[in-house]
């Protein structure tokens, strides 16, 4: 087996609707000095920075170029991933196991208040020849697909809306959350039609947050930390980006992604090996179709799963008790990092009124979003 | 030495042109099938794919990475973009390097792509939303702008006089009509002049229309092998020796332009990797990066193959020709073969990879070479990328 990479520090902003006190900058620095001053470190002693930017999104073009001041990476090897933050995370782990890195520090940022036509924008991610001429919204993508998760008897309408109380019910227990709510899965069902079947309450609200993590090698791991968290497996996959020819039903980017990170990990049942999963839940059934695709549970199986408590806090796999996309809110790029951020707390028991008891073994799954078929996922542990 | 050796052994480039009747989609799948072909190759063999695009602005393709995907053959396979701006071109293949020296992957495809003819009626306009929203995008500022103001820098400090730019011109655009995927056109003719660059337009001062890189439309592509690999498929292996990337403060305003510290950076940390303590007679044949006529000399400075200030010296010399001590930008470069900007970028490496095969045969240049070096730059005038290969 490979050499480990430790995550030794982590920093974030709280994660929330608006973020009028901060600049996007400022929100990346606030989360840096954080992460600096828990793996007590400086930037100079940085071997090498990731960032997490897609152009669109930041209102630039060429958005790496203003990456780097608010993390102090000036003159220093930066580079931004167009991905999610786990794509990032991926690109840390690769640097630091080709043994000339040993400290990565690795960024992601989701400045959504500033966006005022994000679903227009999300139209822009449609293939220009073929999609975009039908006029269609984004959303309608996730309603076909939705659509067909359904007609294939892998859940009911009622186990998809189970999955946002349950996220909705976590987040008030995170005090990073802005989106938490107690609700019945009638008030999902009785919400505003977005693109039959998704109705309003079933899409993760947008947030802004930023999260900066430290990684180091194992050999240094003991000077930056008394509670390193293993990164032990890490994938990423993607599918057909065209529509016309990918897998509707199976998130089938999710399931190589899942596959590649359990073999790194040495993980061959992970329905057994895994104490809790963060997987993207960007739309209520998604969660469902990712878990299966993770082989957490069988294939038709996680709907009902949900209904009977095993996904909940207590439950035999606890899933998304950070709240999760619908409840902490979704932050675009730095998805990835809220679901990592959470896998660090509960791994180092510090997790307070939501911690998962005995929690050893986590995964973050990360989704790119509509519409595309691109997925990542990590294994970490204590 | 831990991590595993990485080699070239395939590249392939689609021809550079001004609008292609191509979607960005298929001129990925033409560059990649040609690497493949190039070393025998299918994508069954291809266990990643990095990607090197730039702006998603040119395409108006919101996450252009992922639209590209399947283009690039990465459908189903762990496929990942990289961007660092007008240096993606080269990081592109440093994003491979440690997707294959970490132990991850055996093989990269690496592909490079642009699309910039998408942009009606010019790209120019779609430049203006690289600057800062509130501070510089309201001046309506493009690249020719700050370049205007970069090359003055240079120049003035180094008393540098425009024939000697004009020059650099003048060389890489007669390379370039030895390419075979030169974009038509963008070379007058066999006998371009010094002259006949200081006659064309001024863009704005001092740069005038023949020191610039034309807007392009292309894709190239790289196979990269674990040393395992790699000496399955190929007796002539080009391995990936050093690798180095630096990125300068967004404040652009606040750096004296006249010297390319990034660039000396990111050169200083591949030849750190790559072992050498003496890059002026270890390195043989060099493709600094030549969007604007003066950014050769630059960027020969910043790599330090040349003295601050000595690179136009060493120009008029002969020094950078294809048969002189140095030769750089035998390709042709940007200002010869094209700029589609990150394909330009891997289209450089690629130049470097037949070089030192001896496969570049009507640009192959004179003397014997073991080690050459590529590198791009890009952003506000803030990254460089450096990738040394040897073989």
């Amino acid at each position: 087996m490979r050499e480990r990479v430790a995550i030794a520090g982590v920093g974030c902003t709280a994660f929330a609707s608006v973020s009028p006190g901060s600049s996007y900058r400022e929100l990346t620095y606030e989360a840096a000095v954080k992460a600096y001053e828990e793996a007590g470190i400086e930037p100079k002693d940085v071997d090498s920075f990731v960032c997490t930017s897609e152009d669109f999104l930041e209102g630039y073009s060429i958005s790496d170029e203003y990456c780097n001041d608010q993390l102090g990476a000036v003159l220093k090897p930066a580079q931004t991933i167009p991905g999610d933050f786990l794509h990032s995370l991926a690109v840390g782990v690769m640097h630091i196991l080709t043994e000339r890195f040993d400290v990565v520090v690795v960024q992601a940022l989701s400045k959504a208040s500033n966006m005022k036509t994000i679903p227009e924008m999300i139209n822009f991610a449609l293939d220009p020849v073929l999609n975009r001429p039908l006029d269609i919204t984004a959303y309608a993508v996730a309603g076909l697909e939705m659509n067909r998760f359904l007609a294939e008897g892998k859940a009911t309408r009622e186990q998809c809306a189970a999955v946002v109380v349950k996220n909705k019910a976590n987040a008030l227990k995170n005090p990073s959350a802005g989106y938490g709510a107690s609700i019945t899965v009638d008030h999902v069902l009785d919400s505003e039609p977005v693109a039959e079947p998704v109705r309003l309450l079933d899409i993760a609200p947008y947030a802004d947050g930023a999260v900066v993590m430290v990684l180091c090698s194992e050999k240094l791991a003991p000077s930056l930390t008394d509670k390193p968290v293993w990164i032990t497996g890490i994938g990423w996959s993607t599918d057909s980006p065209t529509m016309e020819s990918r897998d509707w039903s199976e998130a089938v980017a999710v399931r190589l992604a899942g596959d590649m990170a359990y073999k790194m990990a040495g993980i061959t049942c992970p329905a057994k090996e895994i104490d809790l999963a963060e997987v993207n839940d960007e739309i209520s059934f998604k969660e469902l179709q990712h878990l299966e695709a993770l082989r957490l549970f069988e294939p038709g199986q996680a709907g009902r799963a949900t209904e009977d408590g095993k996904t909940s806090l207590g439950g035999t796999l606890p899933v998304n008790v950070s709240g999760g996309g619908l409840g902490v809110g979704h932050l675009f790029e730095c998805s990835g990092a809220q679901k990592v951020l959470e896998l660090v707390l509960q791994l180092r028991g510090e997790a307070v009124s939501r911690q998962v008891q005995g929690a050893g073994v986590g995964l973050a799954q990360a989704w790119r979003g509509i519409p595309t078929t691109s997925a990542a996922v990590a294994i970490l542990s204590a | 030495m831990a991590y595993q050796r990485v080699a070239i052994v395939g590249a392939g480039i689609t021809k550079f042109v001004r609008r292609a009747q191509e979607t960005g989609k298929e001129l990925a799948a033409q560059a990649s099938k040609m690497a493949l072909d190039s070393c025998g190759m299918t994508m069954k063999d291809i266990e990643s794919v990095s990607l090197g695009t730039a702006p998603d602005a040119f395409d108006g393709v919101h996450m252009k990475g992922e639209y590209l995907a399947d283009g690039a053959g990465a459908t189903r396979k762990p496929f990942m973009r990289s961007f660092v701006g007008g240096g993606s071109g080269v990081y592109a293949i440093i994003h491979g390097w440690y997707h294959v020296a970490s132990g991850h992957f055996d093989t990269c495809l690496v592909v490079a792509e642009e699309k910039m003819s998408s942009t009606m009626p010019h790209p120019q306009a779609a430049f203006n939303t690289i600057y800062d929203q509130f501070t510089e995008r309201p001046l309506g500022v493009n690249l020719l702008w700050i370049f205007a103001l970069e090359m003055n820098r240079y120049m003035q400090v180094h008393k540098i006089p425009l024939e000697t730019i004009a020059q650099v011109s003048v060389k890489n655009k007669l390379n370039g009509l030895d390419h075979p995927c030169h974009q038509e056109g963008i070379t007058p003719g066999p006998h371009l002049t010094v002259k006949d660059v200081l006659e064309s337009e001024v863009m704005v001062w001092p740069v005038y229309r023949l020191m610039v890189s034309p807007v392009s439309d292309g894709a190239a592509a790289l196979v990269l092998a674990s040393e395992r690999v790699a000496k399955r498929m190929t007796d002539k292996p080009v391995w990936i020796e050093g690798v180095g990337w630096h990125l300068d403060t967004s404040y652009w305003t606040n750096r004296d332009l006249y010297y390319p510290r990034y660039v000396e950076y990111a050169a200083r940390m591949a030849y750190r990797m790559a072992g050498i303590t003496d890059p002026r007679k270890e390195i043989h044949v060099v493709e600094p990066y030549d969007p604007f006529a003066y950014k050769e000399l630059h960027h020969l400075e910043g790599l330090l193959l040349a003295d601050k200030g000595e690179a136009p010296r060493l120009l008029e010399k002969g020094v950078f020709n294809r048969d002189g001590e140095l030769p750089s930008c035998p390709s042709g470069g940007l200002l010869g073969v094209g700029n589609p900007i990150s394909a330009a970028g891997t289209m450089k490496v690629a130049e470097i990879f037949w070089q030192l095969r001896g496969e570049a045969g009507a640009r192959q240049v004179a003397r014997p070479v073991k080690r050459g070096l590529a590198q791009a730059w890009g952003d506000l005038m803030q990254v460089g990328t450096v990738v040394v290969l040897g073989r």
